[in-house]
């Protein structure tokens, strides 16, 4: 890779597969996204949005595959990506403050035996702006509602001050004014040169939120410029059922040695 | 200790109800005492050798008490907000076969094979559980429940063997299961002082780790803290709790001595910062409390004694706590009924004013009663109510609005109606379905909900059922 780091794309995945329980839900996944898109990634129930998220950021064991970002193996760019996990993973009932959990974004800069500092605080306090939320900085979390909630995940992820983002579903669920701050927020990522990437569900905005997208159904249906692959030929392959050879080939793999013994061979 | 301050600047004004509410809980250390009103004088004799501490197995007791009360307490709250109240019991129970085999092993109640043998067979429960959740489909609580039954057994098992054997050593021995704080040698004191400042010192260091790995497990390695690396930590810590608790507190009930004083704390606060420190002073209490209590008769177990202080104390937050609190929750409930009981009298004068056309002001009681469908009786106490806080007047059987009851009164009816209109005109509900609703939404509705529904129904005058909206106009004071 002699290529400079402005020519590298912002992620690279090649032929990704991610198995749960040795059935796979994500199967040889291609492509490289350039730097300073904002990117859907759109797919059907099930398809693996989230995994390829997860997938990319090195939380899961890959069954094959790599994945590059800015040209470099994941583990020597962990400080400049941030995330936005779903909201109903998390015990909202947790001890903490809506500045408890955006301070939790600089715990990744700090380091081991450090505690924030005045500038943590600084950008923690900063990023709760963006999303209007400094007024709530001392409430507990779970005195919010669900718009609330997430805008709190989002600042925690700006407190980060990434170059790549993976947002988990930041528009299901949330009132019209959070979606509307999340899509100023987006733009506002974007203007600065930095890549999101948002696992999406409603088709109908597609088209005005994102310039790149990632059509998704266990496997990589289409991905590029939004105005290349968003049509219904592309939107019937991504939503028209899962090739159901593939499905009795993941569950026989479940059933077997799977993975491991397909490679060995 | 100013760890938690340069996370956070706390309100001064905050420290003081905890002060004050640590101290009201120390209350039942002066109540305890009362035992002796048994007529034992032993007992008396007893609580006098207590607070004297001349006696070193009293003062090894105490100190001993009072350093797992710190240990149980900064760990039980880990476990309560990570919602591990049953891995801490299933550790507490697998450590027992380990305990068995080192006291095998030395003969003697020495701490360190026991703390080596004790914290082994915690490692290896924490495997088996992994191992049965990775092979089978057994679900977390079975399994943890299986290795609990399982481990517990074995030891239970080898303890009476050893008792068999060794009939004059058991003594020792005995006192894992149920806890004898009197048991506490030099020894076992150091043990547990130097476990307790290990713990310490770790959670200190690392509390921001902790905090990120047990809120959102995912997102910690997201960001390059290992959470396993975390999780397994806090298991190794919470092993060496509860070999550090055993002594004192016994097999069988030092889950307790984890999760009750956290969970007291959990009711008062929600701040994790908080949570740890109030847990901690209980973890203390109730350790020295619960150790007093067993030294007033001759053979007492310690762990009975702790818990029963711990429960009572959770009972006694759990009832008197100022937001969440039993009673504060069952005033609020009453006030807020009271409320709505004259609420709904205001709004049955201004539908018996509303019926006459406005022409009289005045209403008598037993329309009033008539209206509301209730007694006289009862009526009369509305009234009284209503004259208190100043919504109407009253003369002989004679009422009418003072000028505030008259605005509410208008509030509550236009809230009802407006309510209904919304309901009907945007919900697309039928008319004769939105009224039990509004009931009860009436009296919640804020001025920013009712301003939206205004714009929204472009400032309506007339109800689904075509009763006048009232215009309520805040009066400006003059």
């Amino acid at each position: 890779m002699a290529e400079s780091e402005s020519e590298s794309p912002a992620l690279e995945v090649h032929d990704l597969t991610v198995a749960y329980h040795k059935k796979p839900v994500l199967w040889g996944v291609d492509f490289e996204i350039p730097a300073g898109n904002l990117v859907g990634i759109v797919g059907p129930n099930g398809a693996g949005k989230s995994t390829l998220i997860k997938a990319a950021m090195g939380l899961l064991p890959l069954s094959s595959g790599w994945v590059e970002m800015f040209g470099e193996p994941l583990e020597e760019n962990r400080h400049r990506v941030g995330y936005v996990p779903q909201r109903e993973d998390i015990d909202w009932d947790f001890p903490v403050s809506v500045m408890d959990v955006v301070l939790m974004g600089r715990y990744g800069k700090l380091g081991l035996f450090k505690w924030p500092k005045k500038e943590d605080r600084r950008v923690a306090e900063e990023s709760l702006a963006k999303v209007k939320m400094l007024p709530f900085a001392n409430r507990q979390i779970s005195n919010l509602s669900g718009g609330q909630q997430q805008r709190v995940f989002l600042a925690r992820a700006l407190a980060q001050e990434s170059d790549m983002y993976f947002m988990d579903e930041p528009f299901a669920g949330v009132d019209a004014a959070t979606e509307s701050a999340i899509i100023d927020l987006l733009r506002d990522l974007k203007s600065k040169g930095k890549t999101v990437f948002v696992v999406h569900h409603d088709l109908s905005t597609v088209k005005e939120y994102f310039d790149w997208l990632i059509l998704l159904n266990t496997r990589l249906v289409a991905h590029g410029p939004t105005e290349e692959v968003f049509n219904p030929d592309m939107l019937g392959k991504t939503y028209g059922g899962q090739l159901t050879v593939m499905t009795e080939v993941a569950e026989a793999l479940a059933r077997d040695d799977g993975l491991d013994a397909t490679r060995r061979h | 200790m100013n760890w938690w301050s340069s996370e956070r600047r706390i309100p001064v004004s905050n420290c003081y109800w905890i002060v004050a509410i640590v101290f009201l809980l120390a209350a039942p250390s002066a109540f305890a005492a009362r035992i002796g009103d048994l007529s034992e004088t032993t007992v008396l004799e007893q609580a006098a050798r207590f607070f004297t501490f001349q006696d070193p197995a009293v003062r090894m007791a105490l100190i001993g008490c009072i350093l797992l009360g710190i240990c149980c307490g900064l760990l039980g709250t880990f476990i309560v907000v990570r919602q591990f109240a049953l891995v801490g019991d299933t550790l507490a129970h697998a450590v027992l076969p380990g305990i068995a085999l080192g006291y095998l092993w030395s003969l003697e109640k020495a701490p360190l094979p026991l703390f080596i043998g004790a914290v082994a067979a915690g490692i290896i429960g924490a495997v088996v559980v992994s191992l049965i959740r990775q092979t089978t489909k057994t679900k977390r609580d079975s399994a943890l429940g299986i290795v609990l039954g399982g481990f517990y057994g074995v030891g239970i098992l080898l303890i009476s063997i050893i008792q068999e054997r060794y009939p004059r050593d058991v003594a020792g021995l005995k006192s894992f299961l149920f806890g004898s704080a009197a048991a506490l040698n030099e020894s076992d004191v150091w043990m547990i002082g130097i476990i307790t400042v290990v713990s310490v010192v770790i959670l200190v260091l690392f509390y921001g780790q902790f905090k990120v790995v047990s809120f959102d497990g995912v997102y910690a390695r997201s960001i390059g803290i290992s959470a396993q690396f975390f999780h397994y930590l806090l298991m190794l810590l919470l092993a060496w709790a509860v070999v550090a608790a055993l002594q004192a507190v016994g097999v069988v009930l030092v889950s307790a001595m984890l999760i009750i004083p956290a969970a007291t704390a959990y009711l008062l606060t929600d701040r994790l910062h908080w949570m740890l420190l109030l847990s901690t002073c209980f973890g203390i209490l109730v350790a020295a409390v619960g150790a007093f209590l067993s030294f007033l008769g001759p053979n007492l177990p310690t762990g009975p004694f702790i818990v029963l202080t711990a429960s009572a104390v959770f009972l006694l937050v759990f009832a008197f706590a100022p937001r969440h609190g039993l009673v504060s929750r069952w005033w609020r409930r009453l006030k807020q009924t009271r409320q709505i009981t004259r609420e709904n009298s205001l709004k049955a004068i201004y539908h018996l004013q509303e019926a006459g056309g406005f022409a009289e002001e005045w209403i008598t009681i037993e329309k009033l009663s008539e209206q509301r469908h209730r007694s006289a009786e009862e009526t009369q106490q509305e009234v009284t109510s209503l004259v208190k806080h100043g919504l109407v007047l009253r003369d002989g059987n004679r009422l009418q609005f003072s000028p505030t009851g008259k605005s509410r009164a208008a509030e509550i009816v236009r809230n009802h109606r407006l309510w209904e209109l919304y309901l009907t005109d945007r919900a697309n509900i039928a008319p004769d379905h939105v009224h039990d609703d509004a009931e009860k939404i009436e009296h919640i509705l804020g001025e920013e909900t009712i301003r939206r529904m205004e714009e929204s129904l472009n400032l309506p005058a007339v109800d689904p059922h075509g009763s006048q909206i009232p215009q309520v106009k805040k009066e400006v004071t003059s």
